[in-house]
């Protein structure tokens, strides 16, 4: 049931833009924080919010992955097994935490805790195998370590992010993507190793882009070119 | 031809611009930034006319950092000023394309460059709204985005009467809700309208009806935070990198079978022989086999495209294109088939259901597709698959369903022995566990 605060947080969602139906869907993730999935009351509550009909919120909440319309565990783990992740070894990771977990492709541990779901490319290709829980960045993954990380978070282990805060509930973090910030921004790293590769590099080899004002540059490039 | 370097010192193939600042303590805070000289460019853009920054853009000759490549200060000059409408900026922060991975790390590390970007990107183009809609399986990245923009607030770079100018504008940080097709742009307005995020037909194009029917502009996220360098160095030290009409630096993303993954900052031009040079090679004990330029959408390269300049026109002219500099990288333990297949399955899961080529026909290649990777059917289905590939090329109503036909058509093209030897062995003749990065046998 969506209590009165969360019918006050999702109009606050729709103020924040010029025309409210632009809120839907940070009020859908809103509703999945307060609900733990998609549920009719939700859509009722969005639909009543912005003057659509329920209908026309379902029609949106249906067509997007991240919405669900079946409750999800604490853990939402999502293993990436598009084709770069999968042959560097996505697939052998999904393969194991089906066995391990005893459940299929979007489908929740008896215990509630765990979901389990084969994910698109993340954008984190250069730490493949990558999963994520919560949306939350678990890179450079290996069956086994995939097994630990299920077992600790089943079990209430603290786990953290490879490049964020201690890993948050599914719910907590659909709260965030509807824009209520955690005060969680300050945790974790910059960048991984892989975001500095090339950053690296250059420092080691002290290269720099070219410096500023050279205006001269550009006209002594292209006559170098036409000297060739 | 790449840059012929004269100066004489320090300028070696890697130009970090964009990452330079990645490594810095608590690098994503206003003070990190602001320590490296960050928001001076915005000063400098408030005491230029916005038309004056919209000419330093387009001199800069900066191009759509998204893939497509289309010039962004011309891209803004197309805004009608005279449309008594209220105009929009809208980031395309959706980073989606498999294999692309550069705009979530730059999010990640340095926000305030991205937010900088927007301030004088709406300044030129005379928003005073504008909105940055990033993918919303990224939790910390959206995080740290919140926590820049309300930064940027208190410190009076957004808001009403920023620095004193007069000018104000309101950012908001915007989740999506998974769905690929939101990286194309018209399908990203009707998400961020709250609906399906299907794209529409064009014209009119957002420039003249974009958010709300209103004039918008949507550049990816790398494009715009550009826009502060250039402002700060002018555009001529922007043109002076890269190639006669690809200027500039980008975001090299290198991934899959090489010694190190990761991000490579450099002049438009590189080549992936010098960038597997700096990233220690393909992975020991193995060869190239086949990679990506710009992620799955666009044609396959192989060991014969090594010194291929990475730039738009020279990409192009090889039968690819540049797209998001997104280098998957394949050995030869690799079935192309396989990987393939899977990229189809992207496809067909991605597609939006608007245009029937791209619906039907993503399931149509899917199935064919499946059946040769099992070993069965025919060799004839490999003439069924590029003509359901002719079907859909150049008849979807976006370029999703051109972008499925890429890895079809360009793996047939230089792996044909390889399709039909799983038809004659009745199967894939790969070991799908050599090509992972552990000792694991598949259950």
């Amino acid at each position: 049931m969506i209590d009165e605060t969360t019918y006050a947080e999702l109009r606050e969602i729709a103020a924040r833009y010029p025309q409210a139906r632009s809120g839907l869907l940070p009020m859908l993730h809103l509703v999945q924080s307060a609900e733990g999935r998609v549920t009719p009351e939700g859509i009722q509550a969005c639909a009543e919010v912005l003057g659509l009909t329920e209908a026309e919120v379902s029609g949106v909440a249906t067509f997007y992955t991240m919405y669900k319309r079946r409750p999800v565990g604490d853990y939402l783990v999502g293993v990436c097994t598009n084709t770069l992740c999968a042959v560097m070894g996505g697939d052998a990771i999904f393969e194991r935490l089906k066995d391990h977990l005893e459940v299929g492709n979007d489908e929740t541990t008896a215990d509630g805790r765990i979901t389990l779901e084969h994910i698109e490319c993340n954008a984190a290709c250069d730490y493949a195998p990558v999963m994520m829980i919560n949306w939350e960045f678990v890179d450079n993954q290996t069956p086994q370590s995939a097994v630990e990380l299920v077992d600790d978070l089943r079990s209430g282990v603290e786990r953290h992010s490879t490049r964020g805060p201690r890993l948050c509930t599914w719910r907590q973090a659909e709260r965030v993507l509807a824009g209520f910030n955690d005060g969680l921004a300050d945790e974790g790293p910059s960048a991984g190793a892989a975001s500095l590769a090339g950053l690296s590099i250059a420092q080691e080899n002290d290269w720099r882009a070219p410096s500023a004002g050279r205006g001269a540059s550009a006209g002594e490039r292209i006559e170098t070119e036409e000297g060739q | 031809m790449t840059v012929v370097s004269t100066s004489s010192t320090n300028e070696g193939p890697l130009t970090p611009v964009l990452t330079a600042n990645w490594a810095d303590d608590r690098s994503w805070t206003l003070a990190s930034y602001a320590a490296q000289g960050g928001y001076q460019a915005l000063d400098k853009a408030l005491g230029m006319s916005p038309d004056e920054v919209i000419t330093a853009v387009k001199d800069s000759g900066l191009r759509g950092r998204g893939g497509a490549g289309f010039p962004t200060g011309m891209k803004w000059s197309f805004i009608p000023q005279d449309n008594p409408n209220p105009k929009y900026l809208v980031v395309n922060a959706d980073e989606s394309e498999p294999g692309t991975c550069k705009d979530i790390p730059l999010m990640m590390a340095s926000p305030h460059t991205l937010v900088e970007g927007v301030i004088i990107s709406s300044y030129a183009i005379r928003a005073n709204r504008a909105f940055i809609y990033v993918r919303g399986e990224v939790l910390h990245v959206i995080r740290r985005l919140q926590a820049a923009v309300a930064e940027a607030y208190a410190a009076g770079h957004l808001g009403t009467n920023i620095h004193g100018s007069g000018y104000d504008l309101d950012l908001v940080v915007h989740a999506g809700a998974g769905a690929y097709i939101c990286g194309e742009e018209t399908a990203l307005l009707d998400s961020l309208e709250g609906r399906r995020g299907q794209p529409r037909l064009r014209p009119p194009f957002p420039a003249v009806a974009g958010l709300y029917a209103s004039p918008t502009v949507i550049n990816n996220a790398e494009s715009i935070a550009s826009v502060p360098s250039i402002i700060e160095n002018g555009a001529d030290w922007f043109a002076g990198m890269g190639t006669e009409k690809s200027n500039g630096f980008g975001i090299f993303s290198l991934s899959g079978h090489v010694t190190r993954p990761g991000q490579y900052e450099a002049p438009l031009g590189i080549t992936l022989r010098q960038l597997l040079d700096l990233a220690g090679g393909v992975r020991e004990g193995h060869e190239l086999k086949f990679w990506t330029p710009g992620g799955s959408s666009t044609p396959l390269f192989t060991a014969e495209h090594l010194d291929v300049p990475l730039d738009f026109e020279s990409v192009g002219a090889a039968g690819s294109m540049l797209g998001t500099r997104a280098l998957q990288i394949f050995d030869e333990t690799v079935c192309v088939v396989r990987a393939v297949l899977r990229w189809t399955e992207f496809y067909k899961h991605e597609s939006c259901g608007k245009c029937t080529p791209c619906r039907e026909g993503t399931w149509w290649l899917v199935q064919v597709l499946g059946r040769l990777e099992k070993g069965q059917g025919s060799a004839e289905d490999l003439d069924l698959l590029l003509d359901q590939c002719d079907n859909i090329l150049g008849r979807a109503f976006c370029a999703l369903g051109d972008g499925a036909t890429s890895p079809i058509t360009s793996s047939i093209k230089y792996f044909r022995d390889e399709y039909l030897a799983h038809l004659e062995q009745g199967g894939c003749p790969f070991d799908p566990a050599k090509s992972s990065l552990f000792e694991e046998v598949l259950a």
